[in-house]
């Protein structure tokens, strides 16, 4: 290249770096060779070529060449870099040791619902997410949502400025348009303001609407998400006259009947019902008994997947179910219309119910309509399960409302141009308010129009002032768990961005516009304390305080057990009810929050749009639901493509929805298990403004769901379009083909030979090697996963996706069969493909004694270490890939382009700082976290002891609700992992190829009903 | 027909058929073979084969360019299926590459006389095929840029490969045969090197040919020594025809997937390679006979003599695939048999069948004698040979990944078109070599093609004792 080509490069330079001022993206899926090309060229001292004239370097050249060196460097000194304060401390803060993670409590909430958490902090940046093992309802693990809300801390594409009109504002600015608002308001007591909130559990944010509304009267204040609790509410105020808490408790239930509830995957408190849940699964030590779960549902969630019974139905016919089982159990005044097909069911389900009075537990899920959730009551009621397996509290919602009620009648009052100002606090209801309010063109009727959110969405599109919202993790608030537990929130790191907390915007329109987010929440917990405990003040406040951001939640703030009367009559006979009346098979719709990216909030978040649906292992995209039968019925179907195969990209028929004269077009995905002659629709999907990785992911669903089908309806029209789409998921195949992966037994079964595991496949003995045997004189690791506990929920998955620095890959490359977790859910089906059996299993690397991918690297970048890991050393991979075809449990993942993105700023810090970041063309696989036994093994070193049991905790097992997972040392025959593996259940997956693998399952023992089971 | 014996020396065949065209003269052979380098003007076809063969040489660079700047996620590959073309198109090349070793080095130790027309370019084809095969294993790397990571150097960290890995192994195996390759072919050029040098009429010619011929003079002492270097050459090169495909069988055998994970693989790569490489030498000799007029030197007993070959190593690959299934139901290994099901039936059932009608069915046809000499037949059977040994690397290495042990993990795999840029672009620059190679270096051995004529036999010597060296006329 000569210098004049040289001169060429740097034009193109400029403009390239004239062009990167605009937005950085995160994750752009096109890759970016050009920018790292640049990139390269700007940190080599000098130009490439420079090295390569090594002959006949005469005085010109020299010069030449120089003064290109120089001019690089020039520009590589015009860069923009970030502005860094390099100052240290003068004065170290106490706790603050470079290199070691503080741990600090804060909640974080999902529907205004509070779950409990450890954030994990390096030097000042939160990098990881735990859950906290004190806190009521999680005990110990973190939801989905919660683990990657870091990456929603950083996500690059999050609001960044306040805007007026698209223009950047500063605060004061807004302080002054909010102190006008509240002028203009004062004289009609602000009958123009209106307040749109989601639901809101905290305590200091109701302390402050509320005073707000006493300053205006008039002024409304709205609660509206589109994943609300309406029906449960409507249902209590049907069953006792008013509106109630409910909390189930899982310990004490011996059979479950789940009416469409999803319990253990999401609604409030689902992580200590899972825990519960599953404790009551596990069979270890001398535990022989297990509850008994049947599920009664329309599309194969967790909870049905891990139930022992389960039967598919149209969520219409529920109600009559219900009534039904009712009957059955002898609740008064029951109506019953029901077909015969499941009488037998139904009988022995009641008679199962009746066996365990007091003892047993009826669940509705929130998807059901009031009469539903009344009759469940009347169930409790009837079975003496009042005060044992459930219990009531207050609401924990300080204003519980009707939702969907308060939202229509705010759209009428906008219609009607009652409304001046409205503020719009978090949520997004142009994108998620029922399709019959068209609120998005209602709000242009509003004269002004503020919104506070973490992105530019849909709603602030919409809007005169979009005001950055401050993350979970950078502000100040309280909010309440499932059972009305407060938790104070406090920020990890200061905001990023100029985010502002809903404290500090609803304090603007108030006296003291000026107060901080800290101040207010702090003042209203010292004002509940002195009212609390007349007298006592000050300094005991101080203790109070610390004790509670320690604790991560403040003691004894449970809502009392409530008494409630059963009041319910059923004087709604079936036949009144428009939605359970259709009989005939006309196609119902079925909306359901996705499980991770929920109401569509999450939307941005690659995390979570990447990790694969629980049953349908379908990532980056919604799909229309269907049974088998029906696919067929209709002539509908899929075509596994070449590219990726099962593992990767599928080609689905592409259907119109029509609904209540709206449509969408969806792909449809044909899942076992679905109930017949229903179509469900997850929402969520097909947001349009919320960043480079949420845009144009999936179908928007809410397009067709109206404010009076908010879950369900019938008279669905499906038109075959004839398109065909592309899906991406990570495993179509559910059948094991006659391979014991997944071992499972009955609890019958299991009782007369409780070595059933062990029975069609021994292992084969340990000296049955070529290889000299290794010996691991000081550690041995090992896990367990009880396959009983596992309900398939992803958690660990996207746990390990944090810890470990995995990167997303985007859907295309899912499509190629390229993504990159550490551990997958593996979900097969067995049986009949309209009702099957269903069983996860978690796959992580085995860590096998004999471990096939060792051999056969040429480069010895696998290697076996003295505590039994097979150790994966990035910096000496060449990246043959023969480990990974070698791998029979296929858990090794490449790097087959650079899928980590090194480039974006605001992920840097996300990052696990004590593991490497992988670039391209290198294996990586699951280490067991050895990051964590070293810290751990350090720690003991230092104090001069062995590492106790359970002291190390991989990222998955941290993360698992059901604590299905166990680690340690299996050398300690005291440890739990040990005690574990000497199960009679225990078996290893694959053994008989004689990997004599380090990770074993507990194999899977299902409860059904003997009755149900001779039928 | 001058010389029935010789032809009953050199083949079992009983038609007789000579191994040279009758008229010739040792200045005849000389000049024919020489004016394709020397004196005869290219031919515009060669120009024309050439920049088509170069622009897929093109084709090739942009293909490995992309591949170095993105990775290896250019191409289809993906986990279950982490090896594609690239491994596919490695093994068939190395099979290619058997050819030429077999027919230079087996068939000289076994005097098979009728060998030498064709061993000068079947062992170019064999360089060329190797060099072909080894960049695959170099670029299908995810860091390629380390390969030398692959060679036990000294380092000063003192980290050494893992030599319990065939790919190890491999690195050994292919280096060795390509250098043994590579001197065999020159050891076997020079004195026709000089002979070129001796005719040549430009100053470029003489003094290239001339650097190249190491100074050969023609005298006694060079025979002897020319001739005694040759034979340990051939005797080297023997057991690496063996040796190599053996070893690159172990890359699947070693491994423990169902499908790659067999006994009898060796041997039934060996005969494939030995198949495959005479579908090429085929494929080559066919077009070069018809273009440059050689039907003297390359005759219908050449031809028939090589479908032979392939039909007895097509049976013993044929025997292979028996076996395979034989052993996958008698086993009673369930994933073994999977496998086998999954083949006949599976996603890729096309391959499976496509290799049974190719290597299996179609080439029953050779037992055909008229069908064995008409080099049309032959050309067509070649190219259809070829690919169902490409489909048959394809069968192993995919289709086995693609369905393993957990169904969970199950995928499949094709390719992207930068797999197929790459593969076609190693065999532009398979053509593009041989262009080069037909034209600037006699693509028949001269002197030894000299042996065959009646007067190279040197009256009294014995049959019995025909040796590979009887006659050796000095150079002209």
């Amino acid at each position: 290249m000569s210098v004049s080509d040289q001169k060429l490069d740097l034009a193109a330079v400029r403009q390239r770096l004239g062009a990167a001022r605009g937005k950085e993206y995160w994750r752009s899926l096109e890759e970016l060779a050009d920018t790292e090309g640049f990139r390269e060229l700007l940190h080599r001292e000098f130009p490439r070529q420079a090295s390569e004239w090594q002959d006949g370097i005469g005085r010109r050249r020299f010069l030449q060449l120089m003064s290109a060196s120089f001019a690089l460097a020039g520009l590589s000194a015009c860069t923009r870099q970030p502005t860094e304060q390099i100052v240290p401390y003068t004065h170290p803060p106490e706790a603050i040791v470079p290199g070691r993670p503080l741990f600090f409590a804060t909640a974080m909430m999902v529907g205004g619902i509070a779950e409990g958490l450890l954030v994990e902090s390096h030097e000042g940046r939160p990098t990881k997410i735990e859950g906290n093992p004190d806190h009521p309802a999680s005990l110990g693990a973190p939801s989905v949502a919660a683990q990657a809300s870091t990456l929603g801390l950083y996500d690059p594409d999050r609001s960044q400025t306040i805007t007026y009109l698209g223009d950047i504002r500063p605060w004061s600015a807004f302080l002054g348009e909010a102190q006008k608002v509240a002028a203009s308001q004062q004289a009609s007591k602000g009958a123009g303001l209106r307040l749109l909130t989601e639901t809101v559990t905290s305590p200091a944010l109701v302390n402050q609407i509320k005073m707000l509304l006493a300053q205006f009267p008039s002024a409304k204040w709205i609660q509206y998400e589109p994943v609300n609790r309406d029906n449960a509410r409507a249902g209590a105020m049907l069953a006792f006259g008013e509106d109630a808490g409910t909390i189930y408790h899982f310990d004490k239930a011996d059979v479950i009947l789940s009416l469409d509830a999803d319990f253990l995957d999401c609604g409030p408190g689902h992580l200590r019902y899972t825990r519960d849940f599953a404790a009551r699964r596990k069979l270890d030590g001398d535990r022989s008994e297990m509850n008994r779960l049947y599920v009664v549902e329309s599309s194969l969630s967790n909870t049905g997947a891990t139930a022992d019974h389960r039967l598919p139905m149209r969520p219409s016919r529920i109600e009559s179910f219900a009534r039904a089982i009712a009957a059955g159990i002898g609740v008064q005044g029951v109506k019953i219309e029901m077909e015969p097909s499941h009488s037998e069911w139904i009988a022995a389900l009641a008679r199962d119910l009746q066996q365990h009075r007091g003892r047993s537990l009826i669940i509705a899920g929130d998807y059901q309509p009031p009469i539903v959730h009344a009759l469940a009551h009347a169930m409790n009621h009837a079975l003496g399960n009042f005060g044992n397996t459930v219990t009531f509290t207050a609401p924990i919602e300080a204003e519980p409302t009707d939702q969907t009620a308060a939202l229509r009648e705010l759209a009428g009052e906008m219609e009607a141009g009652r409304v001046d100002t409205l503020v719009i606090i978090g949520g997004n209801p142009v994108y998620n308010a029922p399709a019959d309010l068209k609120f998005g063109e209602r709000m242009n009727k509003v004269k002004l129009r503020i919104h506070l959110g973490l992105h530019h969405d849909e709603t602030s599109d919409l809007c005169h002032w979009h005001i950055p919202e401050a993350h979970y993790l950078e502000a100040w608030s309280d909010a309440r768990a499932y059972d009305g537990t407060v938790s104070i929130i406090q920020p990890l790191i200061a905001p990023l961005y100029q985010g502002k907390s809903a404290h500090e915007l609803i304090a603007a329109f108030g006296n003291q516009s000026d107060k901080s987010g800290y101040e207010i929440v702090r003042d209203y917990w010292k004002s509940q304390r002195v009212s609390n405990t007349a007298g006592a003040a000050g300094g005991d406040f101080e203790q109070f305080w610390r004790k509670a951001l320690r604790d991560g939640f403040i003691e004894n703030t449970a809502l009392p057990a409530k008494q409630v009367t059963l009041k319910f009559a059923d004087n709604n006979p079936p036949a009144q009810n428009p939605q359970s009346a259709i009989r005939n098979p006309q196609l119902e719709i079925v909306f359901r929050p996705d499980p991770y990216i929920h109401d569509g909030r999450f939307a941005n978040n690659g995390w979570l749009q990447e990790l694969p649906r629980p049953i349908t292992k379908l990532t980056w995209d919604n799909a229309a639901l269907i049974s088998p039968a029906t696919a067929e019925r209709l002539g509908l179907a899929y075509e596994i493509s070449s590219r990726g195969g099962e593992h990767g990209q599928i080609f689905a028929d592409v259907v119109e929805l029509q609904f209540q004269g709206r449509a969408v077009r969806a792909p449809v995905w044909i899942m076992p298990g679905h109930a017949d002659d229903c179509v469900t629709v997850h929402l969520g999907f097909g947001r349009t403004r919320v960043g480079n990785t949420g845009n144009g992911a999936g179908f928007n669903a809410y397009t067709i769901r109206t404010s009076d089908a908010p879950w369900f309806g019938a008279g669905l029209n499906l038109r075959k379009t004839g398109e065909r789409y592309a899906l991406a998921t990570t495993q179509l195949h559910h059948n094991m083909e006659g391979r014991e992966l997944v071992r499972s037994a009955t609890l019958d079964e299991y009782r007369k030979q409780p070595n059933f595991a062990h029975e069609k496949e021994p292992a084969p003995a340990k000296d049955d090697t070529l290889y000299q045997n290794f010996e691991y004189p000081n550690y041995a690791w090992g896990m367990a996963i009880d396959l009983n506990a596992c309900t398939g929920c992803n958690a660990c998955v996207v746990a390990c996706q944090s810890e470990n620095n995995i990167p997303i890959v985007g859907k295309n490359e899912v499509m190629h069969g390229r993504e990159m977790h550490w551990i997958r859910i593996d979900r097969y089906h067995q049986g009949d493909p309209g009702n099957p059996n269903t069983f996860f299993q978690p796959v992580l690397c085995q860590q096998c004694e004999n471990a096939p991918c060792e051999e056969v690297c040429p480069v010895g970048a696998t290697a076996h270490s003295s505590e039994g890991l097979n150790d994966m050393v990035y910096n000496r991979c060449v990246g043959t890939r023969y480990c990974s075809n070698n791998c029979p449990y296929k858990v090794r993942r490449f790097n087959f382009l650079l899928f980590q993105d090194w480039e974006t700023p605001s992920l840097k810090p996300l990052r696990n700082p004590d593991v490497t970041v992988r670039s391209r063309g290198v294996m990586e696989k699951c280490s067991y976290c050895v990051q964590r036994i070293n810290a751990a093994k350090i720690q003991a070193e230092k104090e001069g002891r062995a590492v106790r049991d359970g002291e190390i905790v991989t990222a998955c097992q941290g993360a698992c609700p059901a604590e299905a997972i166990v680690f340690g040392n299996i050398n300690d025959k005291e440890s739990r992992v040990a005690k574990l593996k000497a199960e009679p259940r225990n078996y290893g997956l694959l053994a008989e190829l004689n990997t004599r693998p380090r990770t074993t399952y507990l194999a899977a023992v299902r409860n059904p009903n003997p009755e149900l089971e001779e039928a | 027909m001058t010389k029935e014996d010789r032809s009953n020396v050199a083949s079992v065949d009983t038609t007789q058929m000579p191994v040279i065209g009758p008229g010739h003269s040792f200045a005849s052979v000389t000049d024919k073979i020489s004016s394709i380098v020397l004196t005869h003007r290219t031919p515009k076809g060669w120009f024309i084969g050439l920049a088509l063969s170069f622009s897929l040489v093109m084709i090739l660079s942009g293909a490995v360019g992309l591949l170095l700047v993105k990775g290896v996620g250019v191409w289809g590959i993906n986990i279950p299926v982490a090896w594609g073309f690239a491994i596919v198109n490695f093994v068939w090349w190395i099979g290619i590459g058997h050819a030429g070793t077999l027919i230079s080095a087996i068939l000289l130790l076994l005097n098979q006389r009728w060998r030498t027309s064709i061993n000068r370019f079947a062992e170019a084809m064999t360089l060329f095929a190797v060099m072909c095969a080894g960049m695959f294993p170099l670029l299908h790397l995810g860091r390629p840029w380390v390969f030398y990571w692959l060679f036990p150097y000294p380092n000063t960290m003192n980290v050494q490969p893992q030599f319990r890995s065939p790919l190890v192994w491999d690195v050994f195996a292919v280096s060795t045969y390509f250098m043994v390759s590579l001197l065999f072919w020159f050891v076997g050029l020079i004195p026709d090197l000089a002979t070129l040098r001796d005719r040549a009429r430009s100053l470029w010619g003489k003094v290239i040919y001339g650097a190249l011929a190491m100074g050969w003079r023609g005298s006694a002492r060079h025979w002897h020594r020319y001739e005694i270097a040759y034979l340990l050459l051939a005797g080297l090169a023997t057991p690496l025809v063996v040796s190599v495909h053996t070893v690159v069988s172990f890359d699947f055998t070693i491994a423990i997937l169902p499908g790659w994970h067999s006994t009898i693989f060796p041997p039934y790569f060996v005969a494939g390679a030995i198949f495959s490489g005479f579908a090429m030498v085929l494929t080559l000799a066919i077009p070069l006979r018809k273009f440059y007029g050689l039907e003297d030197f390359i005759t219908t007993r050449h031809l028939d003599n090589m479908a032979k070959v392939m039909l007895a190593t097509g049976l013993i690959v044929a025997y292979g695939y028996l076996m395979e299934f034989f052993m996958a139901w008698r086993s009673g290994n369930k994933f073994e048999w999977y496998m086998t099901m999954n083949r006949l039936r599976g996603p890729y059932w096309p391959v499976y069948w496509g290799v049974l009608l190719c290597n299996v069915a179609l080439p029953q046809l050779l037992w055909s004698r008229r069908l064995r000499r008409s080099a049309l037949a032959l050309f067509l059977l070649s190219l259809v040979i070829n690919t169902g040994m490409w489909l048959e690397r394809y069968l192993i290495v995919v289709v086995s990944l693609a369905r393993d042990f957990m169904p969970s993990a199950w995928g499949m795999y094709r390719g992207t078109v930068w797999d197929y840029a790459v593969f076609i672009g190693t065999l532009g620059f398979f053509v593009f070599m041989m262009f080069l190679f037909i034209r600037f270096l006699p693509a028949i051995s001269i002197f030894e093609m000299r042996t065959l004529l009646p007067e190279a036999e040197v009256k009294g010597e014995a049959k019995e004792g025909v040796k590979w060296k009887e006659g050796q006329p000095s150079t002209v």
